[in-house]
């Protein structure tokens, strides 16, 4: 019986992003992996995630040129969690706190969870 | 119950600091060691009478061990607490409890690192936990640059608000002869620096030095007599939310927000009573955030209030007198540095004495923005 962390690893090999929610209907969203409820002490059960959430903060690591720089993100998750991630398809000028993304899984042996801008309606 | 402490019954009856900036040829154990003789000298009092051992290193996991084995003691308590550059705060408040419990009767707290000499880089055993690594971050200085982009965002802090940190910590500097750092920095300087995860630039990061620092602790009673100036510890308190700042609910406010006031509380003392602060700047969003955490100015308005003056010499709040880890020294974990610069203003000795100083908060950051913890110290007066 494996702990939580790689019962997420076994799912996201399986392209399945998961994160956890209280049983009780109670609480917030887990993320990272917990046996139980940080805080609280809840039960826990495993749900899919939509994939969808807003940048909450970014930065840009710049490399030796000619290397170009690339992007670190926190991802506020549309469920209520927070995760570290990149996003994809993206320049310093157009990357911006409050962005819409969505997550793709990408990778074959180690897969790994990268965000690409969502389009935003025009109003 | 909770948070009792020994308001003023425990004293620091010596304080050293040893090779701050360039001291190539040694090992970081030998650097505590020398910062350890060093205090004790300072305190007159014998090596056989230290019971009880305090430190971290950077490169040794069994530090205390390592020290009571360096110093050839049989300490009746070893501490090893590894709160990044808050643990030094956190050894103190252990120490302080046995001290005053009568546990321990005289207690060190000892920290040494060599990274200028041996690397250059700084130098830590930790690294991004698996949740947050495939994503390549530095450490720990990505997480600074999401949280100082995020205040940016959230109260618009700007870039040159950021940069007049490093210059208010450059300017206590230039009259400290014991900093690393002197010469002229403007904002401008700053900005123009090179960019490294934005929005941190180089002149946003503390230096990386060599540098050794310790501390004997004794109860109140005993360091009355001793033949220093007495800075008895009013209050301390070490706060804990998370490991990686990505757990943040708000990435703007960290728990210095709880250790301030409880080591205010502690030591029955408002913040206008405060007469001088040193604080973790490991980046310059560092003294923004604490500023405002602490209590010294609203959430959100650290910006402006950097940027007035107030925290550079002869403003109203005397942060970092001695240039801080941005300009005086960083050996990878400050937290001793500050205690001691501390310590220095309330016996009267610092190299930039804030006249009349009776107080001083001193403040740890460990992590990524993650252990928190204050101390208040004070002067004869204020027992």
């Amino acid at each position: 019986m494996s702990g939580p962390g790689a019962e997420w690893d076994a799912a996201l090999a399986e392209s399945r992003f998961l994160l956890q929610r209280p049983t009780d209907g109670g609480g917030t969203t887990v993320f990272p992996p917990r046996a139980f409820a940080p805080g609280t002490g809840a039960e826990l059960e495993w749900f899919e995630a939509s994939g969808l959430g807003t940048v909450y903060s970014a930065t840009w690591i710049q490399r030796k040129p000619p290397e170009p720089p690339y992007n670190v993100v926190l991802v506020d998750l549309a469920e209520g969690a927070r995760m570290m991630g990149c996003v994809e398809g993206v320049t310093p000028e157009t990357l911006h706190i409050g962005m819409a993304v969505k997550a793709r899984i990408v990778g074959g042996e180690t897969p790994k969870i990268v965000f690409d801008p969502v389009e935003q309606a025009h109003g | 119950m909770g948070d009792v402490f020994p308001r003023g019954r425990v004293s620091v009856a010596g304080a050293s600091t040893f090779g701050v900036g360039e001291m190539p040829g040694h090992s970081t154990i030998e650097m505590a060691g020398k910062a350890v003789q060093l205090a004790l000298a300072d305190a007159q009092i014998g090596l056989p009478e230290v019971d009880g051992l305090f430190i971290a290193l950077p490169d040794d996991l069994f530090a205390g061990l390592s020290l009571a084995q360096y110093l050839g003691l049989h300490p009746r308590f070893t501490d090893n607490n590894r709160a990044g550059g808050a643990s030094f705060m956190s050894h103190l408040v252990t120490a302080c409890m046995m001290l005053d419990a009568g546990y321990l009767d005289c207690a060190v707290i000892a920290y040494g690192a060599n990274q200028r000499s041996s690397g250059g880089k700084l130098s830590t055993p930790a690294r991004p936990d698996r949740w947050d690594a495939p994503y390549n971050p530095m450490y720990p200085l990505s997480f600074y640059a999401l949280a100082a982009a995020r205040h940016m965002h959230q109260y618009g802090t700007s870039r040159e608000e950021l940069a007049s940190v490093a210059v208010a910590a450059r300017l206590w500097a230039n009259t400290n002869p014991e900093a690393f750092a002197k010469g002229p920095l403007t904002v401008e300087d700053v900005i123009a620096s090179r960019l490294i995860s934005s929005p941190i630039r180089a002149r946003d990061c503390c230096l990386v030095t060599d540098g050794a620092a310790a501390l004997v602790l004794t109860r109140t009673d005993r360091a009355k007599d001793g033949p220093q100036p007495l800075v008895p510890v009013l209050g301390a308190a070490a706060a804990t939310w998370y490991n990686s700042v990505t757990q943040a609910d708000d990435i703007t406010v960290t728990a210095a927000a709880e250790s301030g006031p409880r080591a205010m509380a502690m030591a029955g003392l408002t913040l206008g009573q405060i007469d001088t602060v040193q604080l973790y700047d490991a980046f310059t969003i560092n003294t923004i955030l604490f500023l405002e955490d602490l209590g010294f100015c609203p959430k959100g308005e650290g910006g402006p209030f950097v940027a007035s003056g107030a925290i550079s010499p002869g403003g109203s709040l005397p942060v970092n007198t001695n240039g801080g880890g941005l300009s005086c020294c960083h050996p990878g974990m400050y937290g001793m540095f500050a205690m001691v610069e501390a310590v220095r203003q309330m016996r009267g000795t610092a190299a930039n004495q804030i006249a009349g100083a009776k107080t001083a908060l001193a403040h740890g950051n460990g992590g990524t923005l993650s252990a928190q913890a204050s101390v208040i110290f004070g002067n004869a007066e204020t027992v």
